[in-house]
């Protein structure tokens, strides 16, 4: 599966969004309304389903899930 | 010769504020608070009812003593953890000791790990009565959050409340008896900035300026502390449980720290460990610090939940960023 499938397939049980709504644009504060404590959630599934670890001062910068897919792409061990 | 818990108390303020009151003062709502820490309500005591962090703890002291059947004068030492105590000095521990009328003259200790204070302090009075040092030891956490916390700022002021949880710690040594089975005590300083009180200690004192940059008052990064709050409370109790060969079955109780329902959930997911067998209580008193989890295994025995005999397991996080987790059988 691509990085992508599965950053949105993340998205999409954490956010309770159907995965064919979530695109590479999509936002997680602007569309899916996800807060900070839902971020941090988030990015904690992201560090465990790939292994890597995500500071937190980066996950401000990670704004959509094209964000979070080329910093994991990025970063891959 | 083994740790055991003779007896436990705890003590919380009357006094009830609840989100729809704080809801008032700062633009926020019970809905916000609920879905984000699941939070109703918290006490807040009062300085005039006695309600000081030596003044709960006596409270809770008493009902501990009452229930390990052990005088006063029976303590060897009283070991207090607080992370707002009632002077720079004295400590609280010897106030706690006046308070109880306890004439024998026993060792009174202070401990500072901020939330997990009470967890580290565990490992301390067990290895003091394992090595045969003291036979029995008075450990309370007692906070009184209410004073480092800044009521206008909305991110923080509706997470704390005040409190007190304390137990008489005895030996034991029959066989299978009780016991701490083991622990780990950590910190972590490269986020010692993550969650501080940065003025009234000796760098700063409060000073007009202080009052006027609010510096008197608690700050967090929540996102940091959440974040390593989970990782390092459900990484401990994993270690602890495969380096003495158990898994989460063999574990009949889990009382994490009772600082958010959400941090809570998600240690107990990456554990998957299951939430019925999870002491929660956070909903009633928001955060007490280091009272949370005496008062919440003081609730679970007293309504028959715990038993003796029981495996429990705590786990705890908070300023340093410390944390630790203990693995007893009760």
């Amino acid at each position: 599966m691509e990085i992508q499938d599965k950053v949105i397939n993340i998205v999409s049980e954490a956010a309770n969004v159907e995965a064919g709504n979530i695109k590479s644009e999509t936002s997680f504060i602007d569309d899916l309304n996800l807060d900070s404590l839902d971020m941090v959630e988030m990015m904690m599934k992201m560090e465990e389903e790939f292994g890597i670890e995500i500071p937190e001062e980066k996950t401000e910068d990670l704004k959509t899930i094209g964000d979070v897919a080329k910093y994991l792409k990025d970063n891959a061990n | 010769m083994n740790t055991r818990i003779l007896g436990t108390g705890k003590y919380h303020p009357d006094n009830i504020v609840t989100n729809e009151e704080i809801s008032k003062r700062v633009d926020t709502s019970d809905e916000w608070i609920v879905q984000r820490t699941g939070i109703k309500e918290r006490r807040v005591g009062s300085v005039k009812n006695d309600e000081m962090p030596s003044g709960m703890a006596a409270r809770a002291a008493k009902i501990a003593l009452e229930q390990a059947g052990v005088k006063p004068d029976e303590i060897d030492m009283i070991l207090f953890s607080v992370t707002l105590p009632d002077y720079m000095f004295p400590n609280s521990a010897s106030v706690l000791q006046h308070k109880l009328g306890i004439k024998n003259k026993c060792a009174c200790l202070d401990i500072n790990a901020a939330c997990t204070g009470w967890v580290y302090g565990l490992t301390l009075a067990n290895s003091l009565i394992k090595t045969g040092v003291y036979k029995k030891i008075l450990l309370c956490g007692t906070e009184m959050a209410s004073g480092f916390n800044n009521w206008d700022d909305r991110a923080t002021c509706v997470l704390f409340g005040d409190g007190s949880g304390a137990v008489v710690l005895g030996a034991d040594d029959s066989e299978n008896g009780s016991q701490i089975i083991d622990s780990i005590l950590t910190s972590d300083s490269s986020k010692r900035e993550s969650l501080i009180l940065p003025a009234g200690g000796a760098i700063e004192p409060v000073r007009q300026k202080t009052l006027d940059e609010n510096r008197q008052w608690m700050s967090m990064d929540g996102q940091v502390v959440f974040k390593n709050a989970v990782k390092t409370m459900s990484s401990h109790c994993a270690t602890l449980l495969k380096r003495n060969n158990m898994t989460v079955d063999d574990v009949d109780w889990f009382i994490p720290h009772q600082a958010n329902l959400r941090i809570i959930e998600t240690t107990g997911q990456l554990l998957k460990f299951p939430a019925e067998k999870t002491i929660v209580n956070v909903e009633k008193y928001a955060n007490t610090s280091s009272a949370s989890i005496p008062a919440a295994l003081h609730e679970a025995v007293m309504d028959g939940r715990i038993k003796r005999g029981d495996t429990l397991l705590f786990a705890a996080f908070g300023a340093g960023l410390t944390s630790g987790a203990t693995l007893l059988k009760f």
